[in-house]
């Protein structure tokens, strides 16, 4: 019973470290994005609250909660307050099964930098990324608005058009580790990445991941010139802000996944266990900051799809090549010839 | 059972975070609605008809086509867990699996399910 106590209450300070470190992120992904994309077009973006801009976070959040919450007329009211938390919440819990590095000391007290190891990690991922479908749907639909139904619907349609490919990209490297835990997948990349097994399951995770969080190329949605702002186009003050912080926490998490599925999660050649440990989740946020410039040079680079184009894409191209690819990765496994021996 | 306990408390937690600002929105922001404010946006004139009407069939057919596949794909997952226990019957039956998805895509793809028009 007391041993509970004591697990429960670490789980709860963990959660509330993991939230709170999710919002920093969250904010400062905000700033390294205006001030990156501000580089690429030649502009010097704000700089002007604190040093180098760090401290426009902060008035970004005091402005917006000052600012008035309007709902409506025809907007059912109920759903239209609800799709904010609704689409925020999926994208804080996501990282609950990932190990954010090893085994470490807090004052003598020894515990893991992960919240929870269950063995269906990947299910889980997979669960809480079409829950976060709902609620940019009911967003727009529940706001009454042509823009907004119209990007809901959208949105709906993309997300799990390519939710499959993602499916059955995540599968490739499950059969070859043989285990849906996140932290045997890490274990399994101590010498070699899984990329360098899965290439192609590798690239279309990575394709996908743009395409569930709604980011240039894929941020149809949102397309300014046809839909104005999409599914959130009557939403003001904290509610926009809700979905806002969704859309940057949603790009945190998958980076955290797709390094923990490809990348090695927090393991780098054994530098991981410098400094006591503590050197693994820096290693984690050297990665996760990488592919976050990606997102950022990505948008800044590539025009938008067309939407017919988009699901062609998704439906023909993606899904065909990630099924062939499950299918090789079986038959490569069981052949198991030399040059496909992990580890 | 120890490890769900601790994501129940992650999403309790989680509740509170989009939670806190939109009530504290709510309570610090003006409030001064008026008609012309509160009334839907459309491209600068009032809204034409109504916005919940039906709508296109297509996001239907793929919204179906997806439900199956995706609880096939979700039974693929076990059998690549125990990928390495299985006999070959076992590997055989999986990739039959996987054909058979792979024949079912071809089906729908040619009685145009996934055109986009």
């Amino acid at each position: 019973m007391i041993d509970f106590l004591t697990l429960t209450i670490e789980a709860a300070i963990k959660a509330a470290l993991m939230i709170l470190s999710l919002l920093t992120g969250f904010a400062y992904t905000t700033l390294l994005e205006r001030r990156f994309i501000a580089r690429i077009q030649q502009r010097v973006g704000p700089n002007r609250a604190g040093p180098w801009g760090l401290l426009q976070p902060a008035a970004d959040g005091i402005k917006v909660i000052f600012k008035e919450d309007i709902i409506p007329n025809g907007a059912d009211k109920v759903i239209f307050t609800l799709a904010p938390a609704l689409t925020a919440i999926p994208a804080l819990i996501i990282l609950a099964v990932v190990p954010l590095g090893g085994d470490v000391n807090v004052f003598g007290y020894r515990t893991s930098l992960a919240l929870t190891s269950t063995n269906v990690g990947v299910l889980y991922i997979l669960a809480v990324t079409s829950i976060s479908v709902y609620g940019i749907t009911l967003a727009g639909w529940s706001s009454a608005n042509k823009y907004a139904m119209l990007g809901g619907l959208r949105s709906t349609a993309q997300m799990i058009s390519y939710e499959l490919a993602m499916g059955l990209s995540i599968l490739a490297p499950v059969m070859v580790v043989g285990s849906m835990s996140l932290a045997d997948i890490i274990d399994a990349q101590k010498n070699v990445w899984l990329v360098v097994y899965q290439p192609i399951a590798g690239l279309i995770f990575i394709i996908t991941m743009y395409a569930e969080t709604n980011r240039a190329p894929f941020d149809l949605p949102e397309a300014e010139q046809e839909l104005t702002a999409g599914f959130h186009t009557e939403y003001s003050g904290m509610k926009f802000a809700a979905f806002y912080m969704a859309e940057y926490m949603k790009m945190i998490g998958v980076s955290v996944i797709a390094a923990t599925l490809f990348f090695g999660g927090y393991r780098l050649f054994g530098l991981e266990n410098l400094l006591g440990g503590w050197m693994g989740p820096v290693i984690l946020i050297g990665k996760v900051m990488l592919s976050l410039l990606l997102f950022v040079w990505i948008r800044a680079t590539l025009p938008r799809f067309r939407y017919d184009r988009l699901m062609d894409f998704g439906w023909k191209v993606l899904l065909p090549i990630a099924l062939a690819n499950a299918a090789i990765t079986a038959v490569l496994v069981v052949l198991d010839p030399w040059w496909y021996r992990l580890i | 059972m120890g490890e769900w306990t601790f994501i129940a408390l992650l999403f309790i937690i989680s509740l509170i975070l989009p939670a806190v600002p939109i009530i504290a929105g709510r309570l610090l922001g003006p409030r001064k609605p008026n008609p012309l404010k509160n009334s839907t946006y459309e491209c600068g004139v009032e809204t034409v008809g109504d916005t919940w009407v039906q709508f296109k069939v297509q996001y239907y057919i793929f919204a179906l086509v997806f439900l199956i596949f995706d609880i096939e794909v979700v039974f693929l997952y076990p059998w690549a867990v125990a990928y390495h226990q299985l006999p070959l019957f076992g590997v055989v039956a999986g990739i039959v699996f996987i054909v058979t998805l792979a024949e079912a895509l071809i089906y729908a793809w040619r009685k145009g399910a996934l055109e986009w028009v």
